[in-house]
């Protein structure tokens, strides 16, 4: 259960970033796969080569931000749709994966990692770490509350909103959606980082299916705690990122098997967005916006 | 200051849908001029107005504001120098951001955004009083969604934000036809008011020959692709609707005329 909550508050980060395009820049962007994955793989190599965990964590977010930029450019200055843009930013970056690890698997049981003083000091697990690791989410949270409120993040803002507007006042769209996507990635890479020094290893595949539990974490986090501000909305994305680690340890409590959990994902997504639409559901108010949103989309 | 040099915009050339839009096309606006266009359906009046925004590219011809070209500017460049309210009243705001958050964004029109708070306590004394100038009341309703604002409101709202930087052009295309009469009534006024303030140097197209003839100090009228008549201030001032559909049939007559003969 507790590490249920730990993965929940790590697995926010991720969440705060797939928020970022899904929500903010209206982009279903599908680099995360991949960029989560390089972001693991680029911290692990580093860390065994004896670079410096910090040092090698940021380093597995800008790599992740290029990615994003990649993605970013294939779609705004190759006019690519967008969807197509982020999985052929994926898949290459499968390969690519691949030969920074060398190999599929890379363990980092015997190497310095961040969570290497949380578990000499035994907090791994416990009230502290939970506590810290909520701090680190939570100071993410904030920075891109800030962020969003500045010229800057309004004009992202617009961007996702309308476009045809904030380009009439001045704003190069390009730019905007290519930073976004940058940051976004940067992010989700340094979840990734953070995932492969918690657990002790990266895999090749660990990012496989992960944008749909960065789905899975918005969308039901934002119908159980509402979106109506940015301080709402990036708070209800990491409770969505929590609720999604502890509906996955209850199913796996259940007697279903960690292969079953993609499936889990896929479920719990489509129930989040069909379930608002039902009668007594109508009536919680957090739902019933969202159910409004989804309406509109589809008009 | 706007100077447009024989411009000219062929939409699907080459193709069975070929249509000229613009057929070398010039016009001197000066600054502080007020000119109204008006013209029947695909005359040309929005194609001209995305050429001077750069929403679409010009075919040939030049384009420039305060004597150098901004032909090759793309159009969120040239942004800082044009400010544009378009037809549908949805599409000059930002419907998910406050009313404040939409203002800091026109605030910032043709300047680097960086990471600076958007709304300031300077910023929002500033915008309560512009938007006292609206008599909406929107000044009590500064977090308020744009998206629950009504159509007049929203396109209220547009008008102050493309003008209150003090753009060097001032674009309006129709932007009171999609309101019902009371609305637009109050838009136009607003206009009136709002060009006048700030001097702005202003293009209005419009449906409306009444409207036409009661803004601003110059009126033209396009057709097929170009600009049939150019009323000055003086004529304007006594023309009436009648008048201007006679010269419109005149001019139109005639143009057929030499077409019937040249064919």
């Amino acid at each position: 259960m507790n590490a249920a909550l730990e993965l929940g508050l790590l697995y926010g980060i991720m969440a705060l970033g797939v928020y970022l395009t899904f929500r903010i820049l209206n982009f279903p962007d599908l680099t995360v796969d991949g960029s989560f994955t390089t972001g693991a793989a680029v911290a692990a190599s580093l860390i065994i080569n004896g670079v410096p965990a910090p040092l090698a964590t940021l380093a597995g977010a800008a790599s992740g931000a290029v990615a994003g930029l990649v993605t970013g450019v294939l779609y705004t200055k190759g006019r690519i749709d967008g969807l197509l843009a982020g999985i052929l930013t994926m898949i290459a970056l499968w390969s690519i994966n691949l030969r920074i690890m060398g190999k599929s698997n890379l363990p980092l049981l015997r190497e310095d990692t961040l969570m290497t003083p949380l578990r000499d000091a035994g907090l791994l697990g416990g009230a502290w770490s939970i506590l810290i690791f909520a701090v680190a989410a939570l100071v993410i949270k904030f920075a891109i509350d800030w962020f969003l409120s500045t010229d800057l993040g309004l004009s992202i803002q617009a961007t996702g909103n309308n476009e045809q507007m904030i380009r009439s006042l001045g704003v190069n769209t390009h730019r905007t959606t290519i930073l976004t996507l940058a940051i976004s990635n940067g992010l989700v890479a340094l979840c990734g980082a953070l995932i492969a020094q918690y657990q002790g290893f990266a895999d090749v595949s660990m990012g496989i299916g992960l944008i749909l539990v960065g789905l899975a974490s918005v969308i039901v986090g934002q119908a159980v705690f509402g979106r109506r501000t940015i301080f709402l909305a990036s708070l209800a994305v990491i409770g969505g990122a929590v609720i999604y680690r502890l509906v996955i340890f209850f199913a796996l409590g259940a007697g279903l098997n960690p292969n079953d959990m993609k499936l889990i994902s896929a479920l719990l997504v489509v129930a989040a967005l069909l379930l608002p639409r039902w009668g007594f559901l109508k009536r919680v108010p957090s739902l019933r916006q969202m159910r409004s949103n989804a309406a509109v989309k589809a008009n | 200051m706007l100077l447009i040099e024989n411009i000219t915009k062929t939409f699907f050339p080459g193709t069975v849908n070929e249509r000229v839009a613009l057929n070398d096309v010039s016009l001197q606006l000066n600054t502080g001029d007020f000119v109204t266009v008006i013209g029947s359906n695909g005359a040309g009046k929005s194609t001209l107005l995305n050429m001077i925004s750069g929403k679409l590219p010009i075919d040939s011809g030049d384009l420039s504001i305060d004597g150098s070209s901004v032909k090759r500017m793309p159009d969120y460049a040239r942004a800082a120098y044009v400010g544009r309210v378009f037809q549908d009243p949805m599409a000059g705001t930002a419907p998910d951001l406050s009313i404040e958050q939409n203002l800091a964004l026109a605030l910032r029109r043709g300047q680097r955004r960086g990471l600076s708070w958007g709304v300031t306590h300077k910023r929002r004394a500033f915008f309560r009083e512009e938007l006292l100038s609206l008599e909406l009341g929107l000044e009590n309703r500064l977090k308020a969604r744009v998206g629950l604002l009504s159509g007049g409101q929203r396109q209220a709202l547009s008008l102050l934000m493309a003008s209150f930087t003090q753009p060097r052009i001032l674009l309006l295309d129709e932007h009171t036809a999609a309101l019902d009469p009371q609305r637009a009534e109050l838009v136009t006024t607003l206009t009136q008011s709002i060009v006048e303030k700030h001097h702005l140097t202003t293009l209005m197209v419009t449906h409306n020959m009444e409207q036409a003839l009661r803004l601003g100090n110059r009126l033209i009228m396009m057709h097929e692709g170009q600009i049939i008549l150019d009323v000055d201030s003086e004529r304007k001032a006594t023309m009436t609707v009648p008048d201007l559909l006679a010269e419109f049939a005149k001019i139109k007559g005639a143009s057929l005329d030499d077409r019937a003969l040249l064919g």
